[in-house]
């Protein structure tokens, strides 16, 4: 019980961290990124890169993986997102262009990478701390064991990516509240033609958003490996669908209430892994769903239906 | 009604005469069944995306009811295949009423929500724990009923009725209160369309069909997966085709499975992944250039399409 208690919380942080960039992206632009999974897939292969060619603790992977998506997406920003709100209806042809993108990106990964399954050695995620320990403090260099809480060993890669997933939700955080920029991203999301009326620049406010929104999937990419055991080419479709449950269970368009979508997934999926495991699977489709029917805007959400 | 008969004569006609003569003159069946199937959806996909606006994302989920209607229908009570296939309709409708609180939500929110159900459905039809009654993931086999040729005349009939229905929403005041709906939900019910009611029964129709041509899939391939019937490609396949043709036109879908599933004939078996990578690239060139789909480049010359 604790055990499952304990690994859905930290799942479910890391949940938060694969949901909160798919979130950004529709609370900002009403477009629904579908080829956010695959971002993430491209995230796993910088840290299978950077592991399989340095041969360095996948951690660095994430600033690097940040960086190049951040860039990435300013750049996606630009060449898709003004055609596209220029159309009849973005929002639903978004879903159709991202689904567009996401097979160019799948195919054009398979055609580099091949469909074999890829995984790193967990213990090489954090060698970079026991590094420093050693360095500063002396003593030897162990191996990253299991960490314990509550008196129960859970594998250290779960445990680092839940304290990034934390580190990175905070950071989304400031930026949102704390920084001009983030003002007027907030001021958008609310309602983008006042925004536009008042003089914001939506355009730049927006590709900052995609950017930071591609930047974050792909840094939870870069766990994927190790929370997830290995990553194929194909592996971001389903990605795409589990993020959609954390999302709208925590509310489209309220980034923070991803955070606490992730948190509830993870400890149901746990919960129901443990007891009912042969109904597992169906459960984050019928979360999404009663969600939905019953809250419509998600546990922390507005409302939103019309007509 | 001068312009539905029209329709009748020139669109669906051919299309019928042409289907039910190409086997005899081309060996691939599958090939053409798979066709057919694809004309089912694509127009499925129309009733209620082009007329509607609302996105079935998660289209497959009917179609696969469909077919594991028709599956326990045979497997447990030994029906004849047709009225099995009609079964498989009734589930699909079934499920269809079971899913219409979804039509509360609006754009993107009704998309994700029906991609979930059809998850939801597909792992509860896989579920190892119901082993007993649709054989779970381990697939099912229905040699008894397996009869290809009646199958494909069947499905030609199907898709027959679902370009008739097209042809009928296109020219009735049913068809044009569904589209003031989609246009302005709030403008229509002032002008006393009765907004509800227009959208179950088109949301409905769209599943029956669906799930026709689920019930008439699983009856010609007789042994498949839940894995098969349920695969996203189909909801995938089945948008794009009648987007890349245009929607909310009886042509438009058919152009569009003829050109784009003919393509993935071509180049699709042989290298799978550079016929993703294409076909990436033309959705997102559609999406980009011609959101409107094919039909647009002839309705902006000032063309009147069907």
């Amino acid at each position: 019980m604790t055990y499952a208690l304990v690994a859905g919380v930290l799942f479910g942080l890391y949940f938060s961290l694969v949901g909160i960039g798919l979130n950004l992206v529709f609370g900002v632009m009403r477009i629904v990124n579908l080829a956010h999974g695959d971002i993430l897939m491209l995230g796993a292969f910088i840290a299978l890169g950077v592991v399989g060619i340095a041969g360095i603790d996948p951690l660095f992977a994430v600033p690097l993986a940040f960086v190049v998506f951040v860039l990435a997406g300013v750049l996606l920003y630009w060449v898709l997102v003004p055609r596209l709100q220029g159309s009849a209806n973005p929002e639903m042809l978004s879903i159709i262009l991202f689904f567009g993108l996401s097979q160019v990106i799948e195919a054009v990964t398979t055609i580099f990478a091949g469909t074999s399954e890829r995984s790193i050695q967990s213990r090489l995620l954090g060698t970079v701390f026991t590094t420093i320990k050693v360095k500063w403090f002396g003593g030897k260099a162990a191996g990253a064991g299991p960490i314990q809480i509550f008196g129960q060993g859970f594998p250290a890669p779960w445990v680092i990516a839940a304290i990034t997933s934390l580190i990175a939700i905070g950071l989304v955080y400031l930026y949102l509240y704390h920084t001009r920029l983030g003002t007027l991203t907030r001021a958008v999301m609310s309602r983008r033609d006042e925004a536009l009326a008042t003089g914001i620049d939506v355009d730049r406010v927006s590709a900052a958003a995609f950017g930071i929104g591609l930047g974050i999937a792909a840094v939870a990419g870069v766990f994927a490996p190790f929370m997830f055991g290995s990553v194929t080419p194909a592996f971001g479709a389903d990605a795409t669908v589990t993020s959609f449950a954390i999302v709208v269970l925590g509310s489209l368009g309220n980034p923070l209430g991803t955070a606490l979508g992730g948190v509830v997934y993870g400890l149901c999926y746990m919960l129901v892994q443990t007891y009912l495991s042969s109904w597992a699977d169906l459960l984050p489709y019928v979360l999404l769903i009663v969600i939905l029917l019953l809250r419509p805007s998600g546990l922390l959400g507005r409302r939103v239906r019309v007509a | 009604m001068l312009n539905a008969s029209k329709h009748l004569l020139f669109i669906l006609a051919p299309l019928v005469v042409v289907f039910a003569l190409l086997p005899g003159v081309y060996q691939n069946h599958l090939l053409l069944f798979n066709f057919v199937i694809f004309l089912i959806l694509a127009q499925g996909v129309n009733i209620i995306y082009g007329f509607t606006g609302y996105l079935p994302f998660g289209y497959v989920g009917f179609f696969g009811a469909g077919a594991y209607g028709f599956a326990i229908m045979v497997m447990h009570l030994q029906t004849p295949a047709p009225l099995a296939v009609l079964v498989g309709g009734l589930v699909a409708i079934a499920l269809g009423l079971l899913l219409t609180p979804l039509l509360r939500l609006s754009g993107a929110y009704f998309a994700i929500a029906n991609l979930a159900a059809s998850l939801a459905v597909l792992h509860f039809v896989a579920n190892p724990a119901l082993e007993g009654i649709t054989k779970g993931p381990y697939g099912v086999s229905l040699t008894g009923t397996f009869n290809p040729t009646h199958a494909y005349y069947a499905a030609v009939v199907v898709m027959a009725l679902t370009v008739g229905a097209v042809i009928y929403l296109k020219n009735s005041p049913f068809g044009l209160a569904l589209q003031a709906v989609r246009e302005d939900a709030v403008s229509a019910s002032m002008a006393g369309v009765n907004i509800i009611k227009m959208r179950v029964i088109a949301w409905l129709a769209s599943a029956l069909v669906a799930g026709l041509a689920g019930g008439i899939y699983a009856w010609y391939v007789s042994v498949f997966y839940p894995d098969n019937v349920f695969s996203g490609e189909f909801s995938i396949f089945a948008i794009v085709f009648a987007l890349f043709g245009g929607v909310a036109t009886i042509t438009g879908p058919i152009v569009g499975v003829l050109i784009l599933y003919g393509i993935y004939n071509l180049i699709g078996f042989t290298t799978p992944q550079y016929f993703q990578l294409i076909y990436g690239l033309l959705i997102m060139g559609l999406v980009l250039f011609l959101p409107a789909g094919l039909v647009s480049l002839a309705t902006r010359r000032g063309w009147h399409v069907p």
